[in-house]
């Protein structure tokens, strides 16, 4: 591991009860950046992602095995509390799910669970986290109403800004397009760009030409194994496992 | 089955118009007689369906209307504030009033945090075992008993063996214990119906379990809850037999909660079966039956202004 890797896990394993569903993942993901997790249905994609921020915990079948490293620093450790680790590493889901609050209490809402109670300072950290996601102008005058009655797309930029409150450092997003238009899907994808220059972001998608359009480097798994990992370009036009060019061609299944 | 046993019924008709025998064994002999059209069979279901809800509405609105008919015309400012006297025969109704105030209102402030708190440990703090089942299983079967063994329950434990006498409080805990069956299932189903997205997203941000529930779950669980609450409120203005040997019959004003209270809803009992005077009861029922459609209505309008605000 370099400085530059935000993230690695080693030799990564987890069984959903009696089911493994990772299989030695050794993955190393470089920080300010987005890495894409590509792969068939079922491979795996969307569990090596929760394994980052350990959601998996909160399932009592799951069982992990291996090595999971934040900045070098060892994410089932005593050092980093698990409330600590998912401050750090945030997901975005794949459905736009704001709580049924206020624009403004969802996005503080982070914020309060750490502790922040002072309303001059709630109101910039909002501030600051909706124009992050270009919603600040849209949305300054109406944030007192109800986040489930914004668009799709609004929805989800409301769900990064919620996230982007509680200062993480990587932002994990699995499909986080797949409920939306392609025009909103486009926005978003222009969203992480500019995203990453502050964050490491790591996304799963189905959509290849989107892990194509956004991505610095990618890895694809393939029934819970990460069959191959590397520069984005490389790996859509010259894999170096057979399995990958399957995929990637669109000849696999 | 072949392709044309398949497609037979379709052609009923043929088979009736030419007077063939039907092709298999157990075809119904008239079927022309049993086709009605879809769209007639939806009319008629449509207007049964009507008629049954209508005839539950009619039968509610006709002890309404019969109550207030006989009952409001006695409901005199002098009924609501005044004391009984001669047994219930004169004067009014105040110290019920307070009394099921007092009673009704101390049972639910009891068993709701209880089983608000029950239904969260059952949902949020504890996976599927034995242990939850029983909980579960207990609950059920306590809301199974009558409500005339709570009473004796209540006056052997808590008005004896506790020695809180014949008392508002002996009444009240012993409505707690009634309605906590309710408050705990209809809590829990509330707390069950809250998106499984939310609590992964309040744990993503890093937040404990604890503020997960407050944050979140309880919150979108409130109308829920609050519905079972209302339920609650609603039981224990009205129960007679609970109560008739744990918080008394005294028609005094309370001076304490360790003081007998008798409820409306006693009263009432009281006024009929001994036949003190019937426009007195009607009017008794008449304030009863006010004051659980005011409460309906209040906890159904702020349920509304409440969804309306976090939706
Ligand atoms: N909670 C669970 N319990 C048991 N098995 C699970 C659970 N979640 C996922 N699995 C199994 O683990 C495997 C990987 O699931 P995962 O959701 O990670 O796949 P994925 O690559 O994200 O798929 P998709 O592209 O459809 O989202 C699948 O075979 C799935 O059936
Ligand atoms: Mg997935």
């Amino acid at each position: 591991m370099t400085a530059q890797h935000k993230i690695h896990s080693k030799d990564l394993n987890l069984w959903y009860g009696d089911f493994h569903a990772l299989k030695d993942v050794s993955i190393a993901v470089r920080d300010r950046m987005i890495t894409a997790i590509i792969g068939p249905s079922g491979c795996g994609k969307s569990t090596l992602l929760r394994c980052f921020n350990r959601m998996n915990d909160l399932n009592a079948a799951v069982r992990v095995q291996g090595g999971l490293f934040l900045d070098g620093q060892d994410c089932y450790g005593a050092r980093l509390p698990l409330t600590q680790l998912r401050k750090r590493v945030g997901m975005v889901f794949q459905r736009p799910n704001p709580f049924p609050l206020s624009i403004f209490d969802n996005v503080a809402y982070g914020p309060r669970v750490h502790g922040v109670t002072g309303k001059d300072r709630l109101a910039e950290i909002v501030e600051q986290s909706l124009a992050s996601t270009a919603l600040w102008d849209v949305l300054k005058d109406r944030l007192w109403e109800p986040a489930l009655d914004l668009s799709a797309e609004q929805q989800q930029r409301l769900c990064i800004s919620r996230l982007v409150a509680v200062e993480p450092e990587v932002l994990l997003m699995d499909e986080p397009c797949s409920a939306l238009d392609p025009i909103a899907t486009e926005h978003i994808e222009e969203l992480m760009r500019t995203l990453a220059e502050k964050y490491t972001i790591i996304i799963v998608t189905h959509n290849m030409q989107q892990a194509a359009r956004i991505s610095k480097e990618t890895g694809f798994m393939l029934l819970g194994e990460l069959v191959e990992f590397g520069q984005t370009e490389q790996v859509f036009t010259n894999p170096r496992d057979k399995r990958t060019e399957d995929y990637v061609t669109g000849r696999y299944g | 089955m072949t392709r044309q046993a398949i497609s037979n019924p379709l052609h009923a008709d043929e088979g009736a118009d030419n007077g063939a025998p039907p092709p298999q064994i157990n075809a119904p002999r008239h079927r022309r007689q049993l086709r009605i059209p879809p769209d007639v069979a939806q009319r008629i279901v449509v207007g049964g369906l009507w008629a049954i809800a209508m005839s539950a509405v009619a039968v509610l609105l006709f002890i309404i209307v019969f109550i207030m008919v006989k009952g409001l015309p006695h409901v005199t400012p002098e009924f609501l504030l005044q004391a009984p006297a001669k047994g219930g025969r004169l004067g009014g109704v105040s110290p019920m009033i307070f009394g099921t105030i007092a009673v009704a209102g101390l049972a639910v402030l009891i068993a709701g945090p209880i089983g608000v708190i029950t239904a969260i440990y059952l949902t949020e703090y504890t996976r599927e075992s034995k242990l939850t089942a029983f909980i579960r299983f207990g609950a059920d079967c306590l809301a199974g008993i009558p409500s005339i063994i709570f009473g004796l329950f209540g006056f052997v434990f808590f008005a004896d063996t506790l020695g809180l006498g014949i008392s508002i409080i002996s009444g009240a805990l012993t409505l707690a214990l009634m309605v906590l069956p309710t408050i705990i299932r209809t809590s829990e189903e509330a707390i069950r119906a809250v998106p499984a997205a939310f609590r992964d997203v309040s744990f993503g941000l890093g937040s404990t379990r604890w503020q997960m529930v407050t944050r979140v779950v309880l919150r979108s669980a409130l109308p829920g809850i609050g519905t079972g609450i209302v339920l609650s409120i609603g039981r224990s203005i009205s129960e007679t037999a609970a109560l008739m040997l744990t918080s008394g019959m005294v028609a005094r004003h309370p001076s304490s909660v360790f003081d007998s209270a008798r409820t409306l809803a006693l009263h009432f009992f009281t006024l009929s079966r001994e036949g003190i005077s019937m426009p007195k009861a009607y009017a008794t029922a008449a304030v009863l039956v006010l004051a659980i459609l005011m409460i309906n209505l209040l906890a159904y309008w702020f349920m509304r202004r409440f969804i309306a605000r976090v939706r």
